[in-house]
């Protein structure tokens, strides 16, 4: 796929204009999960903005989004950089054999305590 | 008062206290939560993208059900509640959608969002009313200092889910208050408790469960209730060191109701 | 039959690179009553004007069609040459194929025809037109002034100091605005009371100003050169002209817990108060939602301790009524409420302030005589955070599009200061960008990073969470280093969003006077009437037409003074002949019209009409008062019997225009 390709996919699976950033960075200041990203929200939507998507194709980053909205929430701009963080994850795991979690994973990832939400949630979120 | 009711997978199986204490709460208060028949997970996550439709077939459906009934769905899970909602909301305003998705259902009547989806808490504040709850609680909890986890899923994003301002809400505050206890009121209390991710990233889990739970601590409270199964999971697996336990709130709202057994 | 010349403007490419202005010219030649048509490259320009004189010369005509820019930029250009060369100026119509045409389409086709049709319906028209003549109308020689901050202070002053008469009604106990509350000015520092008192001094002592304080302006009558305006004194509960303004009342008075406006809230005053020490009028105020006399008849201290019997419980709000020639609106503004903000922890922490607190908290005559010190607690702060555009740029719905301009510079001024008061304190900004566009501006920025230390940070902050301690953990994104920083801040001040006054919206409902989305007034050209509202009489002075600083407003201010002496120095104004008429022979009666009319233009009398038959008979007719109508064509409309027509836009002339667009 060409550079454009990706990027107009990013943009078209998110519904997002990632233009209308004014690069605060708000998105990277409250997100919980940023000591464990390569790539940090605002770089998302800089990266996607500029076309530079194969970095975050290959990046460990979108499976730590916890989709908690803060950052959908407190953008000024109303951008929604967790709909690109998304649209990423689900350009990769649409892909032929890309699912981030395979059935035979899970009985180890269990505990008795662990409620069927999570389940259901991680495989909506790393599976096709 | 009859309203639809929405339990989710969760509330059926690890989370049966959440639902079991809302239910008797609920009677107490004069108000039958009708299951809705043939309910199908709504799958945990809004699925965000927008063409993402199948994934949101058995919300419509559920909505779809409520819409029959003309009645309220009420919703007790914070992620059914989010989920439920948010779709709600693109069968609303999103043309395109609506358009796919009851292209798919082929229900007899097309949806386009006529249902109101409200959760057990904005059902009590609402429809119920906390000064009548707190009128009717036999068992109050008089000294508790008591602190509301809102998490992620309850109240954002604030301009759809329009449950309370979601930066600073004061529903489950009210809700203490209603049951007699003390609300703390501390800053990490709409922060996420590090969701579903903790399925394959425990130390994220955590370090996020236990952000908040040392906010919580700090900030004097002496325990913590939640609407949503997951967060009470990851808060309940790291309270190591802090000491501040975590309960359904519906346990707490059944026992001053004095339905608890 | 009118004859009628076309001229078809290029506008130079604005016009002719849309629109086939030949092909316009060469159409409108077969119109009725058309006997010249040509087009040339600027109508506007004086070969233009003379192409327009000369063919009214040339071809005897007597009526004009010019197919241009909009009527607002040249109808009055080309009126005046069609004058000088001998015919009534309002035998020129506009055809605006500039603005409604060729800024619109893209498409020549499709915009060469519809400028055709437009240049069609002004023939139609012009052929109707019939020659009409201004009255005058005498001006009041007085100005009222709507606001006494800083804007309405400057405006006031010049216009005295030209000789005319001016009011300034002002809400507040006392004039001078928000700029009383600021502690230093940037980026000269010099102190805000120090150059704000003497001129609210000066309005008290000019003869040619009055005050009046604690005042709202009720109603707004007539137009320009003659309003009549009533103006509401709330009842203060003091004889200003007795009260000496000694202040024995408010030591004495036993409602100790009023929270304190002047400073934001962050201490007491008394139920009877003066603002602070130089207030003008230095008049005390009760402020009748806490005085116990008021509430319940059960006090009396301060009247028992004034010694000029200047106390009067049982005063009432009173209407004065006053004629004006100009009126300036001159607002102000105030930051805005931040609950929609809150995870910046406003609500939830006093050590989190706005930045007007701020000012109050360094200011010698604020809660802690000057001293930075931590409204929790009392301590002093070592590690402060500054977050700017806090609910500015914001376009999610929850802040303003706008940027308030303001908040970069009192920001670096606040960091600055500390610094140089308390070297041993930390200081934060969080920044997206440095606006620094002013004279000495980004020398004054520069100074607060290079030589006092002021870490600036280019990002935003995400969160803050008091802790039990009294610390603010302060989470936020560090761009340049790609950083999650977290600070543990003492006190964290946001740069609050600025928003026009409350009161500024039903004020214009007032004026007739307009305003944009974000409730600023609209000047009447963005660049070249800045200081206008596009109502006439109506000037704009300070923050209610935008966002600016304290040179810009006073700039403004005095601009939209001499725009006001300006008009002041006329003995008589030209009226618009394009007022209503009613044709008394059909008019029923009904008083449709005079009750639609915002200006109270329209009187109904009975008068004696001869009857077919001879005899007389005695009916309720309408008249218009030429010199109240603005013009604005609403009885005609309300009118059921077609009594009621428009000079200059008569029915039969609109209905020309549209037959001639469905032609």
């Amino acid at each position: 796929m060409q550079k454009q390709d990706k990027q107009e996919l990013i943009l078209r699976i998110s519904g997002v204009n990632a233009r209308k950033c004014m690069r605060c960075g708000k998105c990277s200041a409250t997100c919980p999960a940023y000591d464990e990203m390569e790539y940090h929200p605002h770089q998302f939507v800089y990266m996607v903005e500029s076309g530079n998507i194969e970095p975050l194709l290959s990046s460990d980053s979108i499976y730590k989004c916890l989709t908690c909205f803060a950052c959908v929430e407190r953008c000024p701009r109303d951008v929604q950089p967790a709909k690109l963080i998304e649209a990423v994850r689900l350009a990769v795991i649409r892909e032929q054999d890309k699912n981030h979690m395979k059935k035979g994973d899970l009985p180890e990832l269990l505990d008795e305590d662990l409620p069927q939400q999570a389940i259901v949630s991680a495989f909506r979120k790393y599976t096709k | 008062m009859i309203l639809s009711y929405y339990p989710g997978c969760t509330l059926k199986t690890k989370a049966k206290d959440l639902d079991r204490y809302g239910r008797k709460s609920a009677e107490a208060l004069g108000i039958t939560l009708e299951e809705i028949p043939d309910w199908q997970c709504c799958g945990g996550v809004y699925p965000i993208a927008k063409d993402e439709i199948a994934t949101k077939l058995s919300s419509v459906r559920a909505l779809a059900a409520a819409k029959a009934a003309g009645q309220d769905l009420v919703t007790l899970c914070s992620a059914c509640h989010n989920v439920l909602k948010q779709v709600n909301n693109d069968m609303k305003t999103d043309e395109e959608i609506a358009g796919k998705a009851n292209r798919y259902l082929g229900l007899s009547e097309e949806y386009h969002g006529e249902t109101n989806v409200i959760h057990y808490l904005e059902m009590l504040r609402d429809k119920v009313g906390f000064d009548k709850i707190k009128e009717l609680v036999k068992n109050p909890f008089t000294g508790k200092k008591i602190g509301a986890y809102y998490g992620c899923l309850l109240l954002r994003p604030g301009k759809v889910l329009k449950m309370d301002n979601p930066e600073n809400p004061k529903i489950m505050e009210d809700f203490i208050r209603a049951i007699g206890g003390t609300p703390v009121i501390y800053p990490m209390r709409n922060e996420c408790c590090g969701g579903y991710v903790t399925l394959e990233d425990k130390a994220l889990a955590n370090k996020r469960s236990g952000k908040v739970l040392e906010n919580a601590k700090d900030m004097g409270a002496d325990m913590l209730i939640t609407a949503c199964p997951l967060c009470l999971y990851n808060l309940n697996k790291n309270t190591d060191g802090y000491d501040v336990p975590v309960y359904y709130f519906t346990e707490l709202l059944a026992e001053a109701l004095g339905v608890k057994d | 039959m009118q004859k009628i010349g076309v001229f078809v403007c290029h506008c130079g490419t604005n016009i002719a690179a849309t629109v086939d202005v030949k092909a316009v010219a060469e159409a409108l030649k077969g119109e009725p009553g058309v006997v010249f048509s040509t087009d040339y490259q600027y109508m506007c320009s004086e070969a233009g004007q003379n192409l327009i004189k000369n063919s009214i010369k040339e071809y005897g005509l007597t009526g004009v069609v010019v197919c241009s820019c909009s009527p607002r930029m040249h109808e009055q250009t080309f009126r005046k040459a069609a004058q000088s060369a001998g015919i009534n100026p309002y035998m020129v119509e506009i055809a605006n194929i500039r603005e409604q045409c060729s800024w619109i389409h893209k498409d020549i086709w499709s915009a060469t025809e519809k400028a055709i049709i437009l240049g069609k319906a002004a023939v139609a028209k012009v052929q109707l037109n019939a020659p009409l003549t201004a009255g005058e109308s005498p001006v009041v020689k007085r100005a009222l002034v709507i606001g006494g901050g800083i804007a309405g202070i400057q405006t006031a002053l010049d216009i005295a100091e030209a000789g005319f008469e001016v009011d300034i009604v002002e809400k507040q106990p006392t004039i001078g605005g928000k700029m009383t509350q600021i502690d230093k000015t940037f980026p000269t520092l010099d102190c805000a009371a120090c150059i704000l008192t003497p001129k609210m001094v000066d309005c008290a002592q000019n003869e040619k100003i009055k005050i009046y304080s604690y005042s709202e302006v009720a109603d707004v009558k007539g137009f320009v050169g003659n309003f009549t305006v009533k103006i509401k004194k709330k009842a203060r509960y003091v004889d200003e002209d007795k009260c000496t303004g000694c202040g024995i009342c408010t030591e004495k008075c036993p409602v100790k817990n009023v929270p304190n406006e002047f400073n934001m809230g962050m201490d007491n005053r008394r139920a009877i108060y003066i603002p602070f020490a130089q207030a003008v009028p230095k008049v005390a105020t009760i402020d009748a939602n806490y005085c116990n006399m008021l509430k319940n008849g059960k006090c009396g201290v301060c009247s028992k301790f004034c010694t000029v019997g200047a106390i009067d419980y049982k005063q009432q709000d009173t209407i004065v009524e006053e004629k004006y020639g100009a009126i300036v609106v001159a607002t102000g503004f105030n930051p805005i409420k931040l609950d929609d903000f809150d995870e910046f922890a406003y609500s939830q922490s006093k050590d989190v302030i706005t930045s007007l607190e701020f000012e109050r908290l360094t200011n010698a005559a604020g809660p802690t005589s000057g001293t930075l010190l931590r409204p929790s607690d009392g301590k002093h702060p070592h590690t402060i955070v500054f977050v700017q555009c806090v609910g500015s740029r914001d376009t999610s719905g929850c802040g303003k599009t706008y940027c308030s301009k303001i908040c970069c510079m009192y920001t670096a001024k606040h960091a600055m200061l500390t610094r140089e008061k308390y070297p041993d304190t930390d200081v934060y900004v969080f920044y997206i960008d440095v606006r620094t566009p002013g004279k000495n501006f980004d020398e004054f920025y520069r100074r607060a990073v290079e030589e006092y230390g002021v870490h600036y940070i280019k990002g935003m902050v995400g969160k803050v969470v008091p802790r039990s301690d009294g610390t603010l953990m302060v989470q936020a994104s560090d761009l340049l280093s790609n950083e999650q920083l977290h600070i543990n801040a003492d006190l964290v001040v946001l740069a609050a969003a600025i928003e026009p006054d409350k009161s500024a919206r039903s004020l214009a409902t007032m004026l007739t006077a307009s305003m944009d989305t974000n409730d600023f007034f609209t000047e009447a050209h963005p660049k070249l009437r800045p200081v206008e509202s596009p109502t006439a009489g109506i000037f704009l002075s300070g923050v209610c037409q935008g966002p600016k600083d304290i040179p810009e407003t006073v700039s403004q201010a005095s601009a939209a003074a001499a725009k006001v002496i300006g008009l002041l120095a006329k003995d008589k104004l030209t009226c618009n002949p394009c007022v209503a008429q009613a044709n008394e022979l059909m008019c029923n009666g009904c008083s449709s019209c005079e009750k639609v009319c915002p200006y109270g233009a329209i009187t109904y009398s009975d008068k004696e009409f001869r009857m077919p038959d001879r005899t007389t008979a005695i009916r309720r007719v309408a008249s218009v008062n030429e010199a109240v109508c603005q013009g604005c064509g609403a009885c005609t409309v309300a009118c059921p019997s077609g009594a009621m027509d428009l000079k200059g836009f008569s029915n039969s002339q609109i209905m020309a225009e549209v037959d001639a667009i469905c032609k």
